[in-house]
Protein backbone atom coordinates (compact mmCIF):
# COMPACT_ATOMS: atom_id res chain seq x y z
CA UNK A 1 0.00 0.00 0.00
CA UNK A 2 3.07 2.53 0.83
CA UNK A 3 4.41 1.13 -2.26
CA UNK A 4 1.76 2.58 -4.20
CA UNK A 5 0.76 5.93 -2.14
CA UNK A 6 4.33 6.76 -3.30
CA UNK A 7 4.58 5.60 -7.41
CA UNK A 8 1.13 7.40 -6.96
CA UNK A 9 2.28 10.66 -5.84
CA UNK A 10 6.20 10.42 -7.98
CA UNK A 11 3.24 10.30 -11.00
CA UNK A 12 1.69 13.44 -9.82
CA UNK A 13 5.19 14.85 -9.63
CA UNK A 14 6.11 14.41 -12.72
CA UNK A 15 3.26 15.06 -14.70
CA UNK A 16 2.81 18.74 -12.75
CA UNK A 17 6.44 19.11 -13.55
CA UNK A 18 5.97 18.58 -17.68
CA UNK A 19 2.54 20.95 -17.65
CA UNK A 20 5.56 23.28 -15.99
CA UNK A 21 7.78 22.57 -19.09
CA UNK A 22 4.93 22.98 -21.51
CA UNK A 23 4.16 26.42 -20.09
CA UNK A 24 7.01 27.98 -19.75
CA UNK A 25 7.42 26.96 -23.64
CA UNK A 26 4.71 28.07 -25.26
CA UNK A 27 4.48 31.75 -22.98
CA UNK A 28 7.69 33.21 -23.95
CA UNK A 29 7.95 35.01 -26.55
CA UNK A 30 11.36 37.04 -27.48
CA UNK A 31 11.38 40.01 -27.21
CA UNK A 32 12.82 41.68 -31.18
CA UNK A 33 15.63 44.14 -31.49
CA UNK A 34 18.23 44.86 -34.23
CA UNK A 35 20.95 42.18 -33.41
CA UNK A 36 18.56 39.34 -33.27
CA UNK A 37 19.22 36.00 -35.32
CA UNK A 38 16.04 34.94 -36.61
CA UNK A 39 15.12 31.34 -36.49
CA UNK A 40 13.97 30.16 -39.86
CA UNK A 41 12.50 26.83 -40.16
CA UNK A 42 12.79 24.98 -43.64
CA UNK A 43 11.79 21.66 -45.35
CA UNK A 44 14.50 18.73 -45.60
CA UNK A 45 14.19 18.44 -49.51
CA UNK A 46 12.05 20.35 -52.00
CA UNK A 47 14.01 20.68 -54.83
CA UNK A 48 14.77 23.02 -56.31
CA UNK A 49 13.32 25.26 -53.64
CA UNK A 50 15.58 23.45 -51.23
CA UNK A 51 17.84 20.32 -51.32
CA UNK A 52 21.19 20.01 -50.49
CA UNK A 53 23.55 19.34 -53.47
CA UNK A 54 26.56 16.98 -54.28
CA UNK A 55 28.95 19.02 -52.33
CA UNK A 56 26.30 18.42 -49.44
CA UNK A 57 25.67 22.40 -49.31
CA UNK A 58 21.97 23.27 -48.86
CA UNK A 59 20.42 25.45 -51.29
CA UNK A 60 18.05 25.92 -53.41
CA UNK A 61 15.75 29.71 -54.36
CA UNK A 62 14.09 29.67 -50.90
CA UNK A 63 17.75 29.47 -49.82
CA UNK A 64 19.05 32.09 -51.89
CA UNK A 65 16.34 34.40 -51.70
CA UNK A 66 16.63 34.12 -47.82
CA UNK A 67 20.04 35.00 -48.32
CA UNK A 68 19.53 37.87 -50.93
CA UNK A 69 16.82 39.71 -49.17
CA UNK A 70 18.50 39.21 -45.61
CA UNK A 71 21.63 40.67 -47.35
CA UNK A 72 19.21 43.45 -48.33
CA UNK A 73 17.77 44.48 -45.36
CA UNK A 74 20.44 43.81 -42.87
CA UNK A 75 19.15 41.26 -40.74
CA UNK A 76 20.65 37.87 -39.01
CA UNK A 77 19.26 34.71 -39.66
CA UNK A 78 19.71 30.58 -39.11
CA UNK A 79 18.16 28.44 -41.00
CA UNK A 80 17.32 24.88 -39.23
CA UNK A 81 16.52 22.07 -41.53
CA UNK A 82 13.19 20.70 -39.96
CA UNK A 83 11.16 19.03 -42.54
CA UNK A 84 7.90 20.21 -43.60
CA UNK A 85 5.90 19.32 -40.25
CA UNK A 86 8.38 19.86 -38.08
CA UNK A 87 8.78 23.07 -39.67
CA UNK A 88 5.52 24.09 -39.03
CA UNK A 89 5.22 22.83 -35.03
CA UNK A 90 8.27 24.43 -34.42
CA UNK A 91 7.17 27.81 -35.54
CA UNK A 92 3.53 27.53 -33.21
CA UNK A 93 5.90 26.63 -30.45
CA UNK A 94 7.97 29.63 -30.58
CA UNK A 95 10.70 27.35 -31.40
CA UNK A 96 11.56 29.25 -34.96
CA UNK A 97 10.13 32.73 -35.55
CA UNK A 98 9.26 31.71 -39.30
CA UNK A 99 9.73 29.03 -42.02
CA UNK A 100 10.37 29.61 -45.82
CA UNK A 101 9.62 25.94 -47.46
CA UNK A 102 7.72 26.81 -50.55
CA UNK A 103 4.07 27.00 -48.08
CA UNK A 104 1.18 28.09 -50.83
CA UNK A 105 -0.33 30.79 -49.42
CA UNK A 106 -3.94 29.88 -48.62
CA UNK A 107 -7.18 31.54 -46.61
CA UNK A 108 -7.68 28.02 -45.06
CA UNK A 109 -4.16 28.37 -43.39
CA UNK A 110 -4.62 31.90 -42.91
CA UNK A 111 -7.68 31.09 -41.06
CA UNK A 112 -5.61 28.41 -38.94
CA UNK A 113 -2.81 31.24 -38.13
CA UNK A 114 -0.66 31.47 -40.75
CA UNK A 115 0.96 35.40 -41.87
CA UNK A 116 2.14 35.17 -45.10
CA UNK A 117 4.38 37.09 -47.02
CA UNK A 118 3.66 38.35 -50.46
CA UNK A 119 3.97 35.45 -52.45
CA UNK A 120 7.31 34.71 -54.22
CA UNK A 121 6.80 32.05 -56.55
CA UNK A 122 3.78 30.68 -58.59
CA UNK A 123 3.44 27.27 -58.72
CA UNK A 124 0.57 24.68 -59.06
CA UNK A 125 0.50 20.96 -58.36
CA UNK A 126 -0.04 17.81 -60.92
CA UNK A 127 -0.05 14.55 -61.37
CA UNK A 128 3.21 12.72 -61.97
CA UNK A 129 3.41 8.42 -63.00
CA UNK A 130 5.71 5.92 -64.45
CA UNK A 131 6.75 6.34 -67.64
CA UNK A 132 5.78 3.04 -68.75
CA UNK A 133 2.21 2.75 -66.21
CA UNK A 134 0.62 3.60 -69.41
CA UNK A 135 -1.85 6.09 -66.98
CA UNK A 136 -2.56 8.81 -69.37
CA UNK A 137 -5.15 11.08 -67.06
CA UNK A 138 -6.87 11.03 -63.82
CA UNK A 139 -9.59 8.36 -65.00
CA UNK A 140 -6.27 5.89 -65.22
CA UNK A 141 -6.28 6.04 -61.27
CA UNK A 142 -9.28 4.21 -60.40
CA UNK A 143 -8.94 1.29 -58.02
CA UNK A 144 -5.27 2.61 -57.43
CA UNK A 145 -3.35 3.91 -54.70
CA UNK A 146 -1.51 7.62 -54.91
CA UNK A 147 1.29 9.17 -53.04
CA UNK A 148 1.32 12.89 -51.56
CA UNK A 149 3.36 14.63 -49.03
CA UNK A 150 1.21 14.70 -45.34
CA UNK A 151 -0.36 18.17 -45.03
CA UNK A 152 0.79 20.09 -48.29
CA UNK A 153 -1.34 21.37 -51.14
CA UNK A 154 -1.04 18.29 -53.56
CA UNK A 155 -2.50 16.06 -50.15
CA UNK A 156 -5.28 18.84 -50.57
CA UNK A 157 -5.86 18.30 -54.48
CA UNK A 158 -5.16 14.46 -54.22
CA UNK A 159 -8.27 13.99 -51.74
CA UNK A 160 -10.59 16.25 -53.07
CA UNK A 161 -10.39 13.78 -56.30
CA UNK A 162 -10.00 10.69 -54.75
CA UNK A 163 -14.11 10.07 -54.69
CA UNK A 164 -14.59 11.45 -57.89
CA UNK A 165 -12.26 9.07 -59.29
CA UNK A 166 -12.09 6.14 -56.99
CA UNK A 167 -8.28 6.02 -56.08
CA UNK A 168 -6.97 5.79 -52.47
CA UNK A 169 -4.22 8.69 -50.79
CA UNK A 170 -0.95 7.19 -49.36
CA UNK A 171 1.12 9.68 -47.08
CA UNK A 172 4.42 10.14 -47.49
CA UNK A 173 7.25 12.38 -45.41
CA UNK A 174 9.30 13.65 -48.56
CA UNK A 175 9.50 13.42 -51.70
CA UNK A 176 12.16 11.61 -52.83
CA UNK A 177 10.36 8.50 -50.82
CA UNK A 178 7.13 9.36 -53.23
CA UNK A 179 9.00 9.57 -56.06
CA UNK A 180 10.76 6.27 -55.21
CA UNK A 181 7.62 5.09 -55.07
CA UNK A 182 5.88 5.64 -58.00
CA UNK A 183 9.42 4.35 -59.82
CA UNK A 184 9.26 1.17 -58.07
CA UNK A 185 5.62 0.89 -58.49
CA UNK A 186 4.08 0.83 -55.17
CA UNK A 187 1.94 3.27 -55.79
CA UNK A 188 0.44 4.16 -59.49
CA UNK A 189 0.85 7.90 -59.20
CA UNK A 190 2.26 11.11 -56.91
CA UNK A 191 0.57 14.49 -56.65
CA UNK A 192 3.36 17.21 -55.90
CA UNK A 193 3.79 20.56 -56.68
CA UNK A 194 4.84 20.88 -60.60
CA UNK A 195 8.31 22.46 -60.82
CA UNK A 196 9.39 20.10 -57.90
CA UNK A 197 8.73 17.01 -59.69
CA UNK A 198 9.84 18.69 -63.04
CA UNK A 199 13.75 19.59 -61.16
CA UNK A 200 13.73 16.15 -59.87
CA UNK A 201 12.54 14.10 -63.17
CA UNK A 202 15.60 15.87 -65.56
CA UNK A 203 18.22 16.21 -62.49
CA UNK A 204 17.63 12.91 -61.61
CA UNK A 205 17.17 11.24 -65.17
CA UNK A 206 13.58 9.51 -63.11
CA UNK A 207 11.45 7.32 -65.61
CA UNK A 208 8.25 9.46 -64.73
CA UNK A 209 5.86 11.90 -66.63
CA UNK A 210 4.22 15.03 -65.66
CA UNK A 211 0.84 14.63 -66.76
CA UNK A 212 0.36 19.03 -67.68
CA UNK A 213 -3.72 18.48 -68.12
CA UNK A 214 -3.91 17.06 -64.64
CA UNK A 215 -2.70 20.07 -62.89
CA UNK A 216 -4.71 22.70 -60.48
CA UNK A 217 -5.17 26.24 -60.82
CA UNK A 218 -1.20 28.15 -59.25
CA UNK A 219 -1.30 29.85 -56.39
CA UNK A 220 1.70 31.87 -54.60
CA UNK A 221 4.71 30.14 -52.32
CA UNK A 222 4.93 32.83 -49.35
CA UNK A 223 6.97 32.91 -46.56
CA UNK A 224 5.22 32.11 -43.26
CA UNK A 225 4.91 33.01 -39.53
CA UNK A 226 2.87 32.30 -37.19
CA UNK A 227 3.59 34.53 -34.22
CA UNK A 228 1.78 38.04 -34.44
CA UNK A 229 4.77 39.45 -32.80
CA UNK A 230 7.06 38.00 -35.77
CA UNK A 231 4.86 40.68 -37.84
CA UNK A 232 8.52 42.86 -38.30
CA UNK A 233 9.98 39.83 -39.79
CA UNK A 234 7.01 39.38 -42.54
CA UNK A 235 7.43 42.86 -43.20
CA UNK A 236 11.37 42.64 -43.96
CA UNK A 237 10.93 39.47 -46.52
CA UNK A 238 8.37 41.82 -48.37
CA UNK A 239 10.40 44.50 -48.69
CA UNK A 240 13.74 43.25 -49.55
CA UNK A 241 11.62 40.91 -52.26
CA UNK A 242 10.53 43.68 -53.72
CA UNK A 243 13.96 45.39 -53.51
CA UNK A 244 15.51 42.20 -55.10
CA UNK A 245 13.01 41.86 -57.59
CA UNK A 246 13.83 45.31 -58.66
CA UNK A 247 17.78 45.22 -59.00
CA UNK A 248 17.39 41.74 -60.90
CA UNK A 249 19.04 39.85 -58.14
CA UNK A 250 15.09 37.74 -58.00
CA UNK A 251 15.46 36.92 -61.49
CA UNK A 252 18.99 35.57 -61.41
CA UNK A 253 18.13 33.43 -58.62
CA UNK A 254 15.33 31.59 -60.27
CA UNK A 255 17.56 31.12 -63.42
CA UNK A 256 20.08 29.46 -61.89
CA UNK A 257 17.57 26.70 -60.43
CA UNK A 258 15.05 26.72 -63.17
CA UNK A 259 17.22 27.22 -66.47
CA UNK B 1 -8.92 19.09 -28.10
CA UNK B 2 -12.42 18.69 -28.16
CA UNK B 3 -12.52 19.43 -31.83
CA UNK B 4 -9.97 16.73 -32.64
CA UNK B 5 -11.78 13.81 -31.18
CA UNK B 6 -15.03 14.79 -32.20
CA UNK B 7 -13.99 15.30 -36.33
CA UNK B 8 -10.76 12.85 -35.97
CA UNK B 9 -11.54 10.59 -33.43
CA UNK B 10 -12.90 7.92 -35.64
CA UNK B 11 -10.22 8.14 -38.31
CA UNK B 12 -7.69 7.83 -35.27
CA UNK B 13 -9.27 4.60 -33.79
CA UNK B 14 -9.51 2.98 -37.12
CA UNK B 15 -5.74 3.96 -37.46
CA UNK B 16 -5.23 2.48 -34.24
CA UNK B 17 -7.35 -0.75 -35.40
CA UNK B 18 -4.65 -1.16 -38.28
CA UNK B 19 -1.75 -0.47 -36.14
CA UNK B 20 -3.30 -3.36 -33.35
CA UNK B 21 -3.64 -5.33 -37.04
CA UNK B 22 -0.41 -4.98 -38.02
CA UNK B 23 1.54 -5.07 -35.13
CA UNK B 24 -0.63 -8.76 -34.17
CA UNK B 25 0.23 -10.25 -38.04
CA UNK B 26 4.09 -9.24 -37.01
CA UNK B 27 4.41 -10.66 -33.59
CA UNK B 28 2.72 -13.87 -34.95
CA UNK B 29 5.29 -14.69 -37.64
CA UNK B 30 7.93 -12.90 -34.92
CA UNK B 31 6.74 -15.88 -33.02
CA UNK B 32 7.71 -18.86 -35.56
CA UNK B 33 10.80 -16.80 -36.65
CA UNK B 34 12.42 -16.25 -33.22
CA UNK B 35 11.05 -20.00 -32.09
CA UNK B 36 12.81 -21.12 -35.65
CA UNK B 37 16.28 -19.62 -35.29
CA UNK B 38 16.26 -19.90 -30.73
CA UNK B 39 16.33 -23.69 -31.19
CA UNK B 40 18.34 -23.65 -33.97
CA UNK B 41 21.26 -21.57 -31.76
CA UNK B 42 20.58 -24.54 -29.06
CA UNK B 43 20.63 -27.76 -31.16
CA UNK B 44 23.97 -29.45 -30.96
CA UNK B 45 25.03 -28.34 -34.28
CA UNK B 46 27.57 -26.31 -35.19
CA UNK B 47 26.57 -25.06 -38.61
CA UNK B 48 22.83 -24.21 -36.84
CA UNK B 49 24.36 -22.58 -34.34
CA UNK B 50 26.43 -20.26 -36.72
CA UNK B 51 23.21 -19.91 -39.40
CA UNK B 52 21.15 -18.46 -36.29
CA UNK B 53 23.90 -16.48 -35.30
CA UNK B 54 24.46 -14.69 -38.58
CA UNK B 55 21.01 -13.96 -39.22
CA UNK B 56 20.47 -11.99 -35.12
CA UNK B 57 23.43 -10.35 -35.71
CA UNK B 58 22.15 -8.96 -39.45
CA UNK B 59 19.06 -7.94 -38.18
CA UNK B 60 19.84 -6.85 -35.02
CA UNK B 61 22.49 -4.74 -36.57
CA UNK B 62 20.15 -2.91 -38.85
CA UNK B 63 18.11 0.14 -37.77
CA UNK B 64 14.62 -1.04 -38.29
CA UNK B 65 13.98 2.37 -40.38
CA UNK B 66 16.78 1.16 -42.87
CA UNK B 67 15.08 -2.71 -42.72
CA UNK B 68 11.89 -0.71 -43.11
CA UNK B 69 13.01 1.15 -46.73
CA UNK B 70 15.19 -2.60 -47.57
CA UNK B 71 12.08 -4.29 -47.70
CA UNK B 72 9.82 -2.16 -49.05
CA UNK B 73 11.42 -0.54 -52.07
CA UNK B 74 14.86 -2.27 -52.53
CA UNK B 75 13.26 -5.85 -52.46
CA UNK B 76 10.95 -5.34 -55.66
CA UNK B 77 13.65 -2.95 -57.23
CA UNK B 78 16.08 -5.83 -56.52
CA UNK B 79 13.80 -8.60 -58.08
CA UNK B 80 12.00 -6.43 -60.76
CA UNK B 81 15.29 -4.73 -62.51
CA UNK B 82 18.40 -6.81 -61.57
CA UNK B 83 17.27 -10.53 -61.48
CA UNK B 84 14.41 -9.40 -64.09
CA UNK B 85 11.21 -11.14 -65.22
CA UNK B 86 9.13 -10.28 -62.09
CA UNK B 87 7.06 -7.64 -61.83
CA UNK B 88 6.53 -7.41 -57.93
CA UNK B 89 5.20 -4.99 -55.84
CA UNK B 90 4.84 -5.07 -51.93
CA UNK B 91 1.95 -3.22 -49.97
CA UNK B 92 2.51 -1.42 -47.06
CA UNK B 93 0.96 -3.71 -44.79
CA UNK B 94 3.41 -6.66 -45.86
CA UNK B 95 6.57 -4.89 -46.05
CA UNK B 96 5.71 -3.21 -42.47
CA UNK B 97 4.58 -7.40 -41.68
CA UNK B 98 8.01 -8.69 -42.87
CA UNK B 99 9.74 -5.88 -40.98
CA UNK B 100 8.56 -6.16 -37.61
CA UNK B 101 8.63 -10.07 -38.08
CA UNK B 102 12.59 -10.21 -39.09
CA UNK B 103 12.96 -7.30 -36.31
CA UNK B 104 11.09 -8.59 -33.00
CA UNK B 105 12.01 -12.59 -34.27
CA UNK B 106 15.70 -12.02 -33.94
CA UNK B 107 15.05 -10.65 -30.56
CA UNK B 108 12.96 -13.14 -29.73
CA UNK B 109 15.11 -15.94 -30.90
CA UNK B 110 17.90 -14.40 -28.32
CA UNK B 111 15.11 -14.43 -25.31
CA UNK B 112 14.65 -17.91 -26.45
CA UNK B 113 18.58 -18.77 -26.52
CA UNK B 114 19.22 -17.46 -22.78
CA UNK B 115 15.87 -18.63 -21.76
CA UNK B 116 16.82 -22.34 -22.34
CA UNK B 117 20.72 -22.01 -21.38
CA UNK B 118 19.61 -20.37 -18.31
CA UNK B 119 18.06 -23.93 -17.29
CA UNK B 120 20.38 -25.60 -15.57
CA UNK B 121 22.72 -28.59 -17.86
CA UNK B 122 21.95 -30.72 -15.16
CA UNK B 123 18.33 -31.51 -16.22
CA UNK B 124 18.77 -32.10 -19.28
CA UNK B 125 21.61 -34.24 -18.19
CA UNK B 126 19.13 -35.97 -15.69
CA UNK B 127 16.50 -36.51 -17.36
CA UNK B 128 19.09 -38.13 -20.54
CA UNK B 129 20.54 -40.56 -17.76
CA UNK B 130 16.85 -41.36 -17.22
CA UNK B 131 16.55 -42.87 -20.82
CA UNK B 132 14.73 -39.62 -22.01
CA UNK B 133 15.57 -39.11 -25.79
CA UNK B 134 16.75 -35.60 -26.86
CA UNK B 135 13.93 -34.13 -28.14
CA UNK B 136 11.24 -35.06 -25.24
CA UNK B 137 14.16 -34.21 -22.29
CA UNK B 138 13.75 -30.75 -24.07
CA UNK B 139 9.87 -30.38 -24.11
CA UNK B 140 9.16 -32.21 -21.16
CA UNK B 141 11.91 -31.02 -19.25
CA UNK B 142 13.73 -28.08 -20.34
CA UNK B 143 11.08 -26.08 -22.15
CA UNK B 144 8.99 -25.81 -19.32
CA UNK B 145 11.18 -24.36 -16.84
CA UNK B 146 12.94 -21.85 -19.65
CA UNK B 147 9.45 -20.40 -20.59
CA UNK B 148 8.67 -19.13 -17.17
CA UNK B 149 12.26 -17.21 -17.45
CA UNK B 150 11.36 -16.22 -21.11
CA UNK B 151 7.67 -14.36 -20.52
CA UNK B 152 8.69 -11.15 -19.18
CA UNK B 153 10.95 -10.30 -21.48
CA UNK B 154 8.87 -11.83 -24.78
CA UNK B 155 6.05 -9.22 -23.38
CA UNK B 156 8.47 -6.41 -23.82
CA UNK B 157 9.21 -7.40 -26.89
CA UNK B 158 5.71 -7.42 -27.79
CA UNK B 159 5.27 -3.81 -26.50
CA UNK B 160 8.64 -2.68 -28.03
CA UNK B 161 7.15 -4.51 -31.34
CA UNK B 162 3.64 -2.67 -31.04
CA UNK B 163 5.31 0.81 -30.92
CA UNK B 164 7.88 0.26 -33.32
CA UNK B 165 4.98 -0.17 -35.77
CA UNK B 166 5.23 3.32 -35.48
CA UNK B 167 8.20 3.64 -37.53
CA UNK B 168 6.37 2.25 -40.18
CA UNK B 169 4.74 5.45 -40.92
CA UNK B 170 7.77 6.51 -42.81
CA UNK B 171 6.60 3.54 -45.78
CA UNK B 172 3.05 5.16 -45.79
CA UNK B 173 1.39 2.55 -43.88
CA UNK B 174 -1.75 4.36 -42.41
CA UNK B 175 -0.88 3.41 -38.64
CA UNK B 176 -1.52 5.62 -35.99
CA UNK B 177 1.49 7.91 -36.13
CA UNK B 178 0.88 8.43 -40.03
CA UNK B 179 -2.39 9.02 -39.59
CA UNK B 180 -1.66 11.60 -36.53
CA UNK B 181 0.91 13.52 -38.64
CA UNK B 182 -1.95 14.24 -40.96
CA UNK B 183 -4.67 15.28 -38.47
CA UNK B 184 -2.02 17.42 -37.17
CA UNK B 185 -1.49 18.65 -41.03
CA UNK B 186 -4.76 19.56 -41.43
CA UNK B 187 -5.60 20.96 -37.91
CA UNK B 188 -1.90 22.56 -37.05
CA UNK B 189 -2.91 21.80 -33.30
CA UNK B 190 0.44 19.73 -32.40
CA UNK B 191 0.50 19.68 -28.87
CA UNK B 192 -3.01 18.30 -29.07
CA UNK B 193 -2.80 15.48 -31.72
CA UNK B 194 0.06 13.85 -29.97
CA UNK B 195 -1.12 14.22 -26.78
CA UNK B 196 -4.51 12.11 -27.90
CA UNK B 197 -2.04 9.63 -29.52
CA UNK B 198 0.27 9.46 -26.55
CA UNK B 199 -3.16 8.04 -24.21
CA UNK B 200 -3.67 5.75 -27.21
CA UNK B 201 -0.64 3.94 -27.55
CA UNK B 202 -0.51 3.98 -23.45
CA UNK B 203 -4.29 2.90 -23.03
CA UNK B 204 -3.53 -0.51 -25.41
CA UNK B 205 -0.03 -0.89 -23.91
CA UNK B 206 -1.32 -0.95 -20.67
CA UNK B 207 -4.15 -3.19 -21.44
CA UNK B 208 -1.74 -5.51 -22.69
CA UNK B 209 0.76 -5.33 -19.96
CA UNK B 210 -1.85 -5.88 -17.23
CA UNK B 211 -2.94 -9.25 -18.90
CA UNK B 212 0.29 -10.34 -19.65
CA UNK B 213 0.61 -10.15 -15.39
CA UNK B 214 -2.05 -12.51 -15.72
CA UNK B 215 -0.59 -14.76 -17.67
CA UNK B 216 2.88 -14.93 -15.91
CA UNK B 217 1.47 -15.63 -12.42
CA UNK B 218 -0.24 -18.44 -13.75
CA UNK B 219 2.86 -19.75 -15.12
CA UNK B 220 4.71 -19.24 -12.34
CA UNK B 221 2.46 -21.51 -10.20
CA UNK B 222 4.87 -23.69 -8.20
CA UNK B 223 8.00 -21.66 -8.24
Amino acid sequence: MKKRIIALLAAVAMTVSLVGCGAKGSGSTPASSDSKTWIIATDTSFKPFEYRDSENNFVGIDMDLLAAIAEDQGFKYDVQILGWDASIAACQAGQADGMIAGASITDERKEFGWIFSDGYYDANQSMAVAENSGITGLDGLSGKAVAVKTGTMSAEYAESLSGQYNFTVTYFEDSPTMYQAVVGGQVAAVFDDTPIMAANIKDGNLPMVILPETGNDPAAYGFAVFNKDNQKLVDMFNEGLKNIKANGKYDEILKKYLG
Amino acid sequence: MVRIITVYGGMLLEAMGRTLILALLGLFFACIIGLFFGILSVVKSRICNVIAQIFVDIIRGVPMIVLAFFIYFGIPYLLNTIIGGHNMTLTALQAGTACLALNCGAYMSEIIRAGIQSVDIGQMEAARSLGLPYGVSMRKVVLPQAIRTMIPSIINQFIITLKDTSILSVIGFPELVNTAKNVQANTFMSFQTWAIVGVMYLFVITILSRNAKMVERKLNVGR
